[in-house]
């Protein structure tokens, strides 16, 4: 087993592009609820409970128009639905993890899913999970200084760093092509790139995530013998 | 703003965020019951499929249609993906990707 000390360091380094993406998405979501009349407490408290990037922005939105919670539930739903995937490559890890599994599962989001996805051989399994779970800790971490942050200082924030979350799109690349390099066999990552890009096409930006997914799973399955014999 | 109604939908937004990432735990998280072998295929071969449907995701805003907006996003993956393909090695990769991007999107060279 691995020290303590050892363990933080290397969750510390393989979580620093989310650390630079999570920090300013942070302080726009902190700034924008702000700007909406929310005190920083508020943004604390939701990034510490709801914990989904995308999802704190749309609420925001939903709390300044005095959405009913019927459409409030049924947005969050469907802004999340991508989540119900994740799950499902974790089941028996997390389980195994006991009480910090229960984390883990409140915590998968698309940043912490890929990086839990690249985790690779760490010693021994307990070293894995332990690395797992200081990861997802970081990552929150992360999100909770940056929407801070951003709702205290508000509009005081003048560095130039546009572009700078641009980190998180590199991220999804970097482990998109170790995956790609690594597979045996390599028609899940195309079925996945083809059924997001034809969904992209036909639906827009908005819409199309939920029914690339579910496009995919469907031809993966459809597919199985395909993926499996050639694996 | 007032605070029982925001409460309120902090709340839900909270309690539905969760209920997206447990359903498969609940579902075929069952301690006696093995999970599915249509599941544990799904577990195995996903994260390659899902982490594509995700480049695609964080570039979904490109726009073809308006001159030059796409480039930039287009020239910072190329980047990152040859440097990784290059060196293997993740911050080298996303560290310069995301510079490159930063330098075209600030237009520090146009």
């Amino acid at each position: 087993m691995f020290p303590d000390n050892r363990i933080v360091k290397q969750a510390f380094l393989r979580t620093i592009p989310v650390m630079m993406g999570y920090l300013v998405l942070g302080v726009a979501f902190g700034l924008l609820l702000q700007k909406a009349g929310y005190h920083w407490v508020w943004a604390l408290g939701i990034s510490l409970f709801v914990f989904a990037g995308s999802m704190q922005f749309v609420l925001v939105g939903l709390l300044s128009q005095d959405a009913s919670l019927t459409t409030v539930a049924v947005t969050t739903l469907l802004v999340n639905s991508r989540h119900l995937f994740y799950g499902l490559s974790f089941i028996e890890r997390f389980k195994a993890m006991g009480k910090r599994g229960l984390y883990m599962v409140f915590s998968l989001t698309d940043e912490t899913y890929a990086l839990l996805c690249a985790v690779g051989d760490v010693g021994s399994t307990e070293d894995r999970d332990r690395l797992s779970w200081w990861m997802a800790l970081l990552d929150q971490s992360y999100w909770v200084t940056g929407s801070v942050v951003g709702a205290v200082l508000g509009s005081h924030i003048t560095l130039d760093i546009t572009g700078i979350d641009f980190a998180m799109t590199a991220l999804f690349t970097v482990i998109f092509v170790e995956q790609w390099i690594a597979a045996k066999n390599r028609l899940p990552a195309i079925i996945g790139m083809v059924c997001a890009i034809v969904s992209l096409s036909f639906l827009g930006p908005d819409r199309f995530l939920l029914p690339a997914l579910v496009a995919t799973v469907a031809m993966l399955l459809a597919a199985r013998n395909l993926v499996e014999v050639r694996r | 703003m007032s605070i029982a109604p925001s409460l309120l939908v902090v709340a839900v937004t909270a309690l539905c965020t969760l209920a997206t990432r447990a359903t498969p735990f609940i579902l075929f998280g069952n301690k006696r019951r093995k999970v599915p072998a249509a599941v544990l295929f799904l577990g195995e071969v996903l994260p390659p499929a899902v982490m594509a449907a995700l480049v695609v995701y964080s570039l979904k805003h490109i726009s073809f249609e308006a001159q030059g907006l796409w480039v930039n996003e287009i020239i910072g993956v190329a980047a990152t993906a040859l440097i990784h393909i290059w060196r293997r090695n993740t911050l080298l990769s996303i560290g310069i990707g995301t510079v490159v991007y930063m330098v075209l999107v600030q237009g520090a060279f146009l």
